[in-house]
């Protein structure tokens, strides 16, 4: 894999802090993530991975600092060339270049797998029915579920459902990608194949991925970087060869030990 | 003179009938108000716009804490004072209707606090529009799984028409107790009055349980 450009990152964060009433989730958080690159936060539970992407879904707003995707405040709101606090439109119009894939699927239950797929493509892009179905039948061939796409999610496996739900967030056309535990509710033997599909993204696509995983194996192959998190800080920022083999801190070959004796 | 009279019986039947028409009436018109107005109430609710939301709770308390008869006739009696007359009919529709969105509006919250979180989460990653979360993901999943609920307060509201007599409304006990009070016989059209509500309230709250166990299955 080529190393991604890094001339105008894509994502921000500078100086952000987090705090869920006294309990302070990130401090001081400042890194960037460049376009086309892919990757993984790692570190024991607790330790914020989550909430960065929750809040670069918006799902969560920050306390401190600055977040931007694109070249574009998240955090924020840029008006009369003042910052205040984003506008709920403002925000729909950043994150819809921004998508997510869950631990627990979410899909929408009351509709079928191809109104899971079209509703962001029609509601929200704009695109006409036929257009959205047609993308909705690529990607459903892409993630090998052609045949399920009048069914109902809840009759599909979980792994088939994470499927779906990756095609869902692919159908946005994202430029970021946020990968939550994707595999950890799945049942073993359905791991391999989201990763599998997820790894086919990551070669074919030149999407922007932040992924939080207990996946060690896929972490070292998908990402150009792996970021270590401890405390809400970042313990080390470093590609998988040497943060996976001879990382510098002994927090995290603690760490890695654990994870990998399990 | 029998205690049972079936000529007699026979004969109020059809003006029984007739009444009971205006009491399906005003519980179709009244649910209608109910269950949207609770709709309403509900989703506002939930928006917690600042004063409106203080506004809708003090209003809910309100009428939730008070007689039903009494707001009856605070529609019918004191309205008309500041210039806003309705017939008896229209007072039973709102006043019932507006009576059980209170109550209906606790059941669509319990609906809307059931959907989890993801759901949520998940609109938000699409960036859908607000409208189209409640009218494409929230609602048809939340209302479905409380219509058996709704459906009890419908049966219940059939069965408080009879109290619109107090306002003059021609419903089925009313017509009861006008042919008794022509006739001196009041053990039939009462117990005919009766039986209607039974007839009706009875497959109805069926209806509602097979509604309950196939959402339980399902």
């Amino acid at each position: 894999m080529s190393p991604p450009d890094t001339s105008e990152p894509m994502i921000v964060f500078d100086g952000v802090e987090k705090r869920f009433g006294s309990n302070v989730v990130l401090k001081d958080l400042s890194f960037t993530v460049a376009p086309g690159e892919h990757v993984t936060l790692i570190g024991p539970s607790g330790s914020g991975k989550t909430t960065i992407l929750r809040l670069l879904m918006t799902l969560e707003q920050c306390n401190e600092g600055t977040i931007s995707v694109g070249g574009r405040y998240l955090s924020h709101e840029e008006r009369g060339g003042k910052l205040g606090p984003p506008r709920e439109k403002y925000l729909r119009d950043v994150r819809k270049h921004i998508g997510m894939v869950f631990q627990q699927f979410n899909l929408f239950p009351n509709m079928t797998v191809r109104g899971n797929l079209c509703e962001g493509p029609t509601r929200v892009l704009g695109l006409s029915k036929d257009e959205a179905n047609a993308r909705a039948e690529e990607l459903l061939d892409l993630v090998g579920l052609k045949e399920k796409i009048d069914a109902h999610p809840t009759q599909l496996s979980g792994g088939q459902q994470q499927r779906v739900a990756i095609a869902r967030a692919l159908a946005m056309r994202p430029d970021v990608l946020l990968l939550d535990e994707v595999t950890s509710a799945l049942d073993p033997e359905l791991v391999a194949g989201v990763l599998k599909l997820l790894r086919d993204i990551g070669d074919t696509t030149d999407i922007t991925i932040l992924c939080v995983t207990h996946e060690m194996g896929f972490a070292r192959d998908f990402s150009h970087r792996v970021m270590m998190f401890d405390g809400g800080r970042v313990l080390e920022d470093a590609p998988p060869e040497k943060l996976f083999t001879e990382p510098d801190h002994q927090r995290t070959k603690d760490f890695l030990q654990a994870v990998l004796a399990h | 003179m029998p205690v049972w009279d079936w000529n007699y019986a026979f004969d109020i039947l059809p003006d029984l009938l007739l009444a009971l028409v205006t009491t399906i009436e005003i519980t179709l018109l009244g649910s209608v108000v109910a269950l949207l107005l609770g709709l309403v109430f509900a989703v506002l609710r939930r928006l917690r716009i600042p004063v409106l939301d203080q506004v809708l709770w003090a209003f809910v308390e309100v009428v939730r804490s008070t007689p039903l008869l009494v707001q009856v006739f605070f529609l019918f009696f004191v309205l008309p004072q500041f210039g806003v007359t309705l017939s008896a009919f229209v007072v039973g529709v709102v006043g019932l209707g507006v009576h059980y969105a209170t109550y209906t509006s606790e059941v669509y919250r319990a609906g809307i606090d059931a959907i989890p979180k993801g759901q949520w989460e998940a609109c938000t990653a699409l960036s859908l529009p607000r409208l189209r979360v409640w009218t494409g993901v929230i609602l048809p999943q939340a209302v479905p799984r409380v219509l058996p609920a709704l459906g009890n307060y419908v049966i219940s509201m059939f069965k408080e028409v009879p109290l619109l007599l107090a306002i003059g409304v021609v419903e089925v006990v009313n017509e009861a107790r006008e042919l008794g009070s022509l006739t001196f016989r009041y053990t039939e059209p009462y117990t005919i009055a009766g039986l209607l509500f039974l007839l009706l309230s009875y497959p109805a709250s069926m209806l509602v349980r097979r509604l309950e166990r196939r959402r339980v299955t399902a």
